[in-house]
């Protein structure tokens, strides 16, 4: 049975410090972010920063570095490329995932919430623990499996159409994004792939290259690890690299429904 | 001290980093064998070799003929002379094998219409020794950089390599001159981890962070470089700093050099095409500091683009949809978020940026690091270097784009194969002294505990403003010497900084202070070996000495940088001969495009 209701070391404070602007600043823009320290005993709580926007740059992260650097130096949360290619600040940006760096403040209107990627353990303030994502993604041997040996000196060829089908699933970043997005993910993290790890599994499935197909998907044949995707979509509309995980797995579940006849 | 639980580790070799030239490595040690560790304090993929776009170069000929030596030409010619023939030979002869492998392992390249991988052209490359201009660069789109890491951590993942991942290394143990292992701190946790070894390779990338404007990532703060600097090492060849021509305005993200080699251009305010002044035959593909150089200068004589004059536009409108969406989808994606542009119709707003660092921890071709003692090259014993953060030299004075790639993949299998013939599985480890790596722990608790007056982000972006001025396109000898003066400022101020978050548990206040302490030694080597040597050279541009001097100054600079911020020099020669007779060195003459 799903649980709507947080544990109760969960549940978020809703009275968490009031940061406010410096005096003379005109265009001051509030933002609310989740904080947790794991060294107390305390709840989570959500911190109130205000910002001058007219000293700071237009993307989330712009101001989230503004807040660490000038305001609140415990503010702790990933990041690295700051130009959506890394995937490291994936977060939960006035409710929906996506990356920090290149999620523009002025796309939000109100204030600006900030939470980590929802329903995965909280390390620290934004800070999620992607250890079973990352498992998830190994479980599904994301290498290329061959049995014919390669050509001695030269490149296996693969037409441009056959990369093409390859092209937009090997871009995936690992954000996280989708699978974090995904209710049935939320409730069955255990068990069920989730769609970045089945997007991966696709991405080698149809890659002309790769000779271990049939396997493949014998591993994905199950009712968790597969089909507890039910069509919600969230994992497409999450993407911050206009993938699309969903389709992606519909067509497993095609090629699964195929070879059966 | 004993706040710090300790744990101690013993493994054949342990890498630090998980960039490409850190995985490359990685999973060739394992697959020869040898027990690995490989720490990195972000996940692998997150490494900033993801962000590279443009491609890896090699002489794989599927575009049109082309041979190695003609690579090896293009590459000496582009280091303006400062590169290591016989290292360069090495990288070029290696390199079609090198990506073929990558293919093999999976890489999503890009392709032609008769299915083999696709080239194109990228600065400075060119067949028949300057004649004509070469498909050499290996692409997957314009996210190589993606592709080959993403293929290079499944690789790992399919020989189980050990991550220890989000881990920061803190320094090397070192024990009369030899490197016994590597001491680090565990992000999630505080634990402080002992690992001894017998060899630590170094790939923990560049240092451009020490600028204000960049194109690199956030973490790209030298870790190794400052490690190597405490135990006592020179870095090499530091005052060389390659500025990308093409970063964005304002946001400093990088516009890959493959967007001109696809056909892309420059103009000016007068509309002109004005590379066709500065290398008449390479255009806007000349070598990366003859661009950023002629943008520079663009500029400063008033014919900026913009309200400010103070940027140049990259047209890609005439290049056609198909083709941009193609070959070129990413930038067109990152131009749209970071400059409001849709490339198709209209130019990109572009300046020199700050984007590789040439300079690096000195090693020979097997990886091993090298210092000097009495007049004479030694290798260090127990530690080598790969990728960024070694200095080969491939690169001498400025890098050819797509050369990086390539580095990173040839030399991280160079040294996996170095160690395989030189390390016998199991092999057993001499015990570590008990006080071993006291002093890195000693460091961390001093800047956990740090109660001074200024913030670390502060003092960070002091350093920043006086690397972005003094150490710049052009230098002079007094904006250099102003330049150290202001330096030795900043170093001295961080004395007084200020950590706010004591706790141990994902410290990224601590973090960024241990890595700031990184930065400054790197940029005092970076702005005083620019100081020392009167002459100009690939990226190092004196208007006080605007010509190459081989006669002087045909060496590497060796810089030690103490606790204090002082420095000492020494030199090494430029290796002019080759590997073997394969081919003939590349005798030194003018350097035109």
């Amino acid at each position: 049975m799903a649980e709507f209701r947080l544990p109760a070391n969960s549940r978020v404070r809703k009275e968490g410090r009031q940061f406010k602007a410096p005096a003379g600043a005109k265009n001051v823009r509030v933002f609310k972010i989740y904080r947790f320290d794991p060294d107390s005993a305390e709840n989570p709580r959500l911190d109130s920063y205000e910002v001058d926007m007219d000293a700071c740059g237009p993307m989330v992260l712009d101001a989230l570095i503004k807040i660490k650097n000038e305001i609140d130096s415990t503010l702790s949360f990933r990041r690295s490329c700051r130009e959506g290619i890394c995937g490291s600040c994936a977060m939960n940006i006035d409710g929906k995932n996506g990356l920090a760096c290149v999620s523009a403040c002025a796309d939000v209107r109100h204030e600006i919430k900030i939470y980590p990627l929802p329903h995965l353990p909280v390390i620290k303030d934004l800070i999620p623990d992607l250890t079973n994502f990352y498992a998830q993604y190994a479980s599904i041997k994301p290498w290329l499996q061959t049995r014919t040996p390669p050509p001695p000196d030269g490149e296996r060829l693969q037409s441009k159409e056959d990369q093409e089908k390859v092209d937009r699933p090997s871009a995936c970043i690992l954000c996280a994004c989708c699978s974090t997005s995904c209710p049935s993910y939320w409730w069955n993290s255990d068990r069920y792939l989730g769609p970045a790890a089945l997007l991966a599994a696709y991405r080698w499935i149809v890659d002309s290259r790769d000779e271990a197909a049939g396997e493949r998907l014998d591993e994905l044949e199950d009712p968790f690890r597969l089909y507890r995707c039910h069509t919600i979509m969230n994992c497409t509309e999450a993407c911050p690299k206009d993938l699309n995980p969903a389709k992606a797995i519909g067509e497993i579940k095609q090629m699964l429904a195929h070879r059966r006849h | 001290m004993s706040e710090y639980k300790m744990i101690d580790h013993t493994y054949d070799v342990v890498v630090v980093g998980a960039g490409g030239a850190g995985l490359r490595a990685t999973f060739g040690l394992a697959e020869a064998g040898l027990s690995t560790a490989c720490l990195t304090k972000v996940f692998p993929t997150r490494s900033h070799t993801v962000a590279a776009q443009g491609g890896i170069s090699a002489a794989l000929g599927n575009m049109g003929a082309d041979d190695w030596r003609w690579h090896m030409y293009d590459t000496v010619k582009g280091s303006d002379w400062l590169g290591d023939q016989d290292a360069i030979e090495f990288m070029c002869k290696e390199a079609p094998a090198a990506v073929i492998e990558l293919e093999h392992y999976g890489v999503p390249f890009s392709r032609t219409e008769d299915g083999r991988i696709y080239q194109r052209p990228f600065g400075g490359m060119t067949t028949h020794f300057g004649k004509g201009i070469a498909q050499r660069t290996c692409a997957a789109a314009d996210r190589t950089g993606h592709a080959m890491l993403h293929t290079l951590y499944q690789q790992s993942l399919k020989h189980e390599a050990n991550f220890f991942i989000e881990y920061f290394a803190l320094d090397l143990i070192m024990e009369n001159g030899e490197c016994r292992g590597v001491i680090a701190l565990d992000m999630s946790d505080g634990t402080v981890h002992r690992f001894r070894s017998h060899l630590v390779i170094v790939a923990t990338g560049g240092y451009g962070r020490a600028w204000f404007s960049c194109t690199s990532a956030h973490t790209c703060t030298g870790d190794g470089g400052g490690m190597a600097l405490r135990a006592g090492l020179p870095l090499q060849d530091m005052e060389f700093v390659q500025f990308h021509p093409t970063g964005i305005y304002g946001a400093g993200c990088l516009i890959t050099e493959g967007s001109r080699g696809e056909g892309g251009y420059m103009t000016n305010s007068a509309g002109e095409r004005f590379m066709e002044r500065y290398a008449p035959k390479a255009k806007d593909l000349a070598s990366r500091d003859v661009v950023s150089r002629a943008m520079t200068v663009e500029i400063r004589e008033g014919r900026g683009v913009g309200p400010l004059k103070d940027h140049i536009d990259l047209h890609l409108e005439h290049l056609g949809p198909a083709v941009i969406k193609e070959r070129l989808p990413g930038i067109a994606e990152t131009a749209r978020i970071f400059a409001g542009v849709d490339v198709n119709k209209e130019p990109i707003p572009v300046l020199p940026t700050v984007h590789y660092n040439m300079g690096g921890i000195p090693c020979n071709v097997q990886g091993e690091a090298i210092t000097r003692v009495n007049g004479s090259d030694k290798v260090v014993a127990g530690l080598m270097a790969v990728g960024e953060a070694a200095c080969v030299s491939v690169h001498g004075a400025n890098r050819l784009g797509s050369n990086s790639l390539l580095d990173l993949v040839v030399f991280g299998r160079e040294a996996a194969r170095h160690c395989a013939r030189v390390v016998k599985p199991g092999a057993v480890h001499r015990t570590l002294k008990a006080d071993a790596g006291d002093e890195a722990i000693a460091r961390l608790d001093r800047l956990r505990q740090a109660k001074g007056s200024l913030r670390t982000a502060d003092i960070r972006l002091e350093l920043q403003r006086v690397m972005q001025s003094d150490a710049a396109v052009f230098r002079t000898g007094e904006s250099l010497n102003d330049g150290k003066r202001r330096l030795a400022r900043v170093f001295a101020s961080f004395a007084d900084v200020r950590v706010a978050d004591r706790s141990l548990v994902w410290n990224t206040d601590l973090i960024e202070t241990l890595e700031l302490d990184n930065l400054l030694g790197q940029a005092v080597a970076t702005m005083h070996s620019a100081e020392i040597r009167e002459e100009s050279r690939g990226a190092q541009a004196r208007e006080d000495f605007p010509n190459r001097d081989d006669q002087n100054w045909m060496k590497h600079t060796l810089c030690w940088v103490d606790a204090r911020g002082s420095t000492r020099f020494d030199y090494r020669p430029v290796h002019l001969n080759t590997l073997t007779n394969d081919v003939e060195p590349i005798p030194p003459k003018a350097r035109t495009y």
